[in-house]
């Protein structure tokens, strides 16, 4: 009986111990504890959310990043195209003057030749013309020099010739 | 960490056996030759005769019943014919007087003084017996209430100064044993039970309910000083536990929740008008509410404590009949009080955790809003 029967003691003291229990924990343990796992709460999840804000930030950034390098290449590959293709129209170009030089050399080095050999010729002709007279002046000098050979010679000659 | 909790679980375990051991130890000193002083002179005979004295004397229930109940000391031991307790100061509200005297003045051959006689835990007035004695004694009960008061203490307002000094820092040591328990209670009864827009509120109450009863039920476990002291399987305590429910629950109940409890929707009329069966029930059932909270927990601890001293009894009821079936029973029985003891460790949470979630609930109930269709 005694088990379940409450002793006003008992009563008296616990509603005493409790009431004081819960008046100094609760302000001096259970609201500052409890404020801070708050505060603590509040600090992760704005840090939490702050390093997704950077995440997202970084992300951005590294899109931007690559765009503005992707752009970059682009430009560089449009450069280096242009300037294959300026090259090519250089060399082409050139090539071009230098056949038209070349040619150009050719034909007047052909016209030259053709000058130097006209004016050896007619320098050959002149000589051989002049040698020629020179031996026949010789020879007709050397023929004439003999008069009875001459006079043998055309009597020779005449006769030959019948009178008939 | 996980090797340091297992080797801190190993001894805490053959920590246990120890504490068994020395109980059932202190148990047998405690027992022998209780109360009955014509016995003492045969002390030195056989131990034949030790075993029929035992039999004559040894009592389970009686013995069961003063371990569960209170006491106007705190026994410790009993070493050859010495008890070793300590006294507690008796007060003593008796005819408009206060008297107040340490309880190791009723060791005498009448245990009375001062004209109050001690009678089986009882303290009566001698002559007049017609006025009532009221006794608001430091009995073992209240004096282990103070204690663990004392201790709750000392352990929260320490770990609330470390939460104040760092507030950014993770929880070490005793902080990171109680933090768990503390968002716990907060997020799983507390946000649960009441709603995120009024739990703050009950905040200090549920942590402070949760971790007295938490305590003092592990406290109930550890078979002596200053463990041992049956307070959460008291009736009074957990009364005024309940109490404190109650009246929380009744002084914050809304509009809502009186207007339900007079008209109770979702019942058919005739329940109510012209005898209004249903308001009577449920007013009833804000007197069995905390009613059922007071019982359960009290019941709870104080079978725990009941199988544990039935476990040891047995070992003396044995013993009695021979030394060597005594032996031989204690090592069951002490098998069975360890395993019942890690049942209780495992009952101190449940009991604490349903005490103040059922507490929570009530709140809940009483401060919940209308729903607007």
């Amino acid at each position: 009986m005694e088990l379940i029967t409450p002793a006003i003691g008992q009563i008296f003291w616990m509603t005493l111990a409790f009431l004081a229990l819960l008046f100094l924990l609760r302000k001096f343990a259970w609201k500052p504890i409890l404020k801070s796992l708050k505060d603590r709460e509040a600090l992760i999840h704005d840090a939490l959310h702050a390093a997704d804000k950077a995440k997202e930030e970084m992300r951005q950034l590294q899109f931007s990043n690559e765009e503005l390098l992707r752009q970059a290449k682009d430009e560089r590959d449009a450069i280096l195209n242009d300037a294959r293709k300026v090259r090519d129209s250089i060399i082409e170009e050139s090539k071009e003057k230098a056949k038209e030089e070349a040619a150009r050399i050719i034909t007047s080095a052909k016209e030259s030749i053709e000058n130097e050999k006209m004016a050896a010729m007619t320098d050959l002709k002149n000589q051989l013309a002049e040698m020629s007279l020179e031996i026949a002046t010789k020879i007709l000098e050397h023929e004439l020099a003999d008069a009875k050979r001459q006079e043998a010679f055309v009597k020779q000659q005449l006769a030959k010739i019948n009178f008939n | 960490m996980k090797q340091k909790q297992t080797v801190n679980l190993l001894s805490f375990v053959s920590f246990l056996i120890l504490a068994l051991c020395f109980f059932s130890f202190a148990e047998s000193l405690a027992s022998e030759n209780r109360g009955e002083p014509q016995y003492l002179e045969h002390d030195t005979a056989f131990l034949r005769d030790e075993a029929i004295i035992l039999e004559e004397e040894f009592n389970a229930g009686k013995m069961i019943i003063e371990h569960v109940v209170d006491n106007h000391e705190w026994h410790i031991a009993k070493i050859g014919h010495t008890h070793i307790s300590i006294p507690l100061p008796v007060i003593l509200l008796y005819d408009g007087k206060i008297y107040s005297f340490w309880s190791s003045k009723f060791h005498n051959k009448s245990h009375t003084y001062k004209g109050f006689k001690l009678d089986h835990n009882k303290i009566v007035a001698v002559e007049d017996h017609s006025k009532k004695v009221y006794d608001f004694s430091i009995t073992k009960t209240v004096f282990a209430i103070l204690f663990s008061c004392l201790l709750l203490l000392w352990i929260f307002i320490s770990v609330a100064n470390r939460y104040k000094r760092n507030p950014k820092e993770a929880p070490r040591g005793m902080q990171s044993l109680l933090e768990p328990l503390i968002i716990f209670i907060r997020d799983d009864i507390a946000k649960n039970s009441i709603g995120e827009k009024k739990y703050e509120r009950f905040m200090p109450f549920l942590l402070t309910i949760f971790f007295f009863i938490f305590l003092n039920n592990l406290l109930g476990i550890i078979p002596f000083f200053p463990g041992g002291a049956n307070v959460t399987g008291s009736i009074a305590v957990t009364m005024v536990l309940a109490i404190f429910t109650f009246i929380l629950t009744t002084i914050n109940g809304n509009k809502h929740y009186w207007v339900d409890i007079v008209n109770t929707p979702g019942v058919p009329w005739w329940l109510k008008v012209p005898i209004p069966l249903m308001p009577v029930v449920e007013i009833i059932g804000i007197i069995t509410k905390p009613f059922v909270l007071m019982v359960r927990l009290f019941a709870n601890i104080t079978a725990g404590h009941i199988i544990v001293l039935g476990f040891v009894s047995l070992i003396f009821i044995f013993g009695a009949i021979s030394d060597a079936l005594g032996y031989g029973v204690s090592v069951v029985s002490v098998a069975f009080i360890l395993f019942m003891d890690l049942l209780e460790l495992l009952v101190a949470f449940i009991q604490a955790y349903v005490f103040t979630l059922l507490s929570a609930l009530y709140f809940g109930l009483a401060t919940i809003e209308p729903e607007h269709h």
